[in-house]
């Protein structure tokens, strides 16, 4: 009997973590299967027409690229400057516990409700249209937590014997903060950064009332204050309201490359953090 | 150290202070603003026929979300039942029995199912899963609850893997070594032993699942059908978060079916607030022991 309820949990185990596996495995394949062969240059570089029936998802490239500028230039000041608050100044831990649950509080928060929020408070309230302004700023409330918490993270390992030389030497705070602390945060930012844009690049629930539904080739000013789809909203509407898998299968091939690279690269930097850290 | 003099210093000190509020200040913002928005139509409807209504039909103005609140807890619920048992074998396998090569490709698999986007998952289940689920069981559409649970495991099952694997890993070697100086096998050890001593880690992944599950709208509006009926497993249904999805787009500005869908996303919030509290009280519990 032992014996016996030993042997199911092994294979339980196995068979679990091939389960796992294997969804991994054939949901990549069935996107590589079914997608790379409507990838074409026509589809990578026009944006659709109806004149002509053709489909082209650049604008959709280009409109992800351009929300994913727009958000890390807002959040990374803030995020890193929340991070540096709560290691190097915070003094209270009153407040320091209140940020704390409030970028916990963020983390859980689902993306929907960001966008709801968001339509209502940049584009009702501050006035501004549907367009990837108001959808970056949407996703800025959204990875702010994830900011925070990978440059916290490192800035705790930075030795506080740096922190003292530097004063010693008779720099001010800001001074030894700029020159001694963040340089050596540098890695735990970076990570930050591209988990951020991994999230960025595969969210949709949140843009769709905020940066909005455009299929238009768009430069990047005009962009900001007209209605633009990212990647993942033209993959939403061409698969649920055009019905065009094809197309659709397409840009998950290409979000799917995203995802590997962003992935493959958060795995290296974390890797030379620890060894750095060993050696 | 606390000596700031100069204007330079205070300036920054205050920069600083500010970036550290923009996160209160965010969620201080959600919460306002999803009351504000939110509590208009249930004063116009009466909570009670709001919130335990059956029917929605805003093309006449009945906006009861029983069926939506009822949805998304099965669909949950469904998710959480098969998720669960597949998330902790994987967690203990990979924390504890797996060889270091195969414990990283695992972890490799598990990082990038987090990373895939919910669309992706929508576009699967959508092209895949449901005309599956329509031949398999001989109905007229594979739109239907038990799609949108199964891609509801999938999404969950990474962030359930990760958050166990770090409880089990951070179980004391003591516990298992005694253990198996008693006698027990390895494998009695890390079900018996290791579950036992990670237990609040392991609760924490599954209401971090539940969380996720609750708020997914993208992928399950893809496979659920997306009709507002009261729930059954063969289906067409509509959760709470794809409510909100389907009709923003349409609502006109100001209509009581507009405030509707905000008291949805209100109603959703609670939802989250509460299963955030819980997660709040099994951490700090975990880390008095």
């Amino acid at each position: 009997m032992r014996k016996f309820k030993e042997f199911i949990l092994n294979t339980g185990m196995r068979l679990a973590a091939l389960i796992t596996c294997g969804l991994l495995a054939f949901i990549i394949g069935n996107i590589l299967l079914r997608g790379v062969r409507y990838i074409t240059p026509q589809l990578l570089t026009t944006q659709t027409s109806y004149l002509n029936d053709t489909i082209g998802i650049l604008p959709n490239i280009l409109n992800t690229i351009y929300i994913i500028i727009v958000t890390m230039i807002i959040v990374l000041p803030i995020g890193i400057g929340a991070a540096v608050y709560l290691t190097e100044y915070a003094s209270n831990r009153y407040i320091v516990s209140i940020i704390s649950f409030a970028t916990e509080t963020l983390t859980g928060i689902p993306s929907i409700l960001f966008g709801l929020v968001g339509m209502l408070f940049f584009t009702q309230l501050m006035g501004l249209k549907q367009g990837i302004l108001a959808g970056g700023l949407t996703l800025v409330m959204m990875v702010l937590p994830t900011i925070v918490a990978n440059t916290r993270e490192s800035l705790l390992t930075v030795p506080n014997s740096y922190r003292e030389g530097a004063l010693a030497l008779g720099s001010g705070k800001w001074h030894m903060i700029r020159t001694v602390v963040l340089p050596n945060a540098l890695d735990g930012i970076l990570t930050g950064c591209i988990l951020s844009i991994g999230r960025i690049t595969g969210e949709s629930a949140a843009l769709l009332f905020t940066a909005g539904f455009g299929l238009r080739l768009l430069s990047f000013f005009n962009a900001l204050q007209s209605s633009s789809a990212t990647l993942t909203v033209a993959l939403y509407i061409y698969a649920n309201e055009h019905g065009n898998f094809n197309v659709s299968y397409a840009i998950a091939v290409v979000l799917m490359l995203i995802t590997l690279l962003l992935n493959l690269s958060a795995a290296r930097i974390t890797r030379k953090i620890k060894d750095r850290r060993n050696g | 150290m606390k000596n700031h003099k100069g204007t330079v210093e205070y300036f920054f000190r205050l920069i600083f202070l500010i970036c550290g509020i923009a996160a209160v200040f965010c969620v201080l913002a959600i919460s306002v603003y999803l009351l504000i928005s939110g509590i208009p139509a249930i004063r116009e409807i009466g909570l009670k026929d709001f919130l335990f209504g059956p029917v929605w039909k805003s093309e006449r103005n009945q906006f009861g979300i029983l069926p939506f609140i009822l949805t998304s807890i099965y669909g949950t619920a469904g998710a959480v039942i098969l998720g669960v048992p597949l998330g902790i074998l994987t967690a203990v396998f990979l924390a504890k029995a797996a060889p270091p090569r195969i414990a990283e490709i695992i972890h490799t698999c598990v990082e990038l199912l987090a990373g895939i986007p919910s669309v992706v998952y929508g576009l699967t289940g959508m092209t895949v899963l449901v005309p599956f689920i329509q031949k398999i069981f001989n109905l007229s559409s594979g739109a239907c609850l038990l799609s949108a649970i199964l891609v509801l495991t999938v999404m969950i099952l990474p962030y359930i893997i990760s958050v166990s694997e770090t409880a089990l890993r951070a179980v004391p070697k003591e516990y298992e070594e005694a253990s198996l100086a008693l006698g027990a096998t390895k494998t009695e050890t890390w079900f018996k032993i290791s579950i036992r001593a990670a237990r609040s880690g392991i609760i924490a992944s599954i209401i971090q699942g539940v969380g996720r599950a609750i708020g997914e709208a993208m992928a399950i509006i893809m496979v659920s059908g997306n009709v507002a009926n009261m729930p059954s497993i063969f289906g067409s249904v509509r959760f709470l978060t794809t409510a909100i999805v389907s009709e923003m787009s349409y609502a006109a500005y100001g209509s009581l079916q507009r405030n509707a869908l905000f008291s949805i996303g209100l109603v959703l919030f609670l939802f989250i607030m509460l299963i955030n509290g819980l997660l709040r009280l099994v951490s700090e519990r975990g880390s008095n022991k």
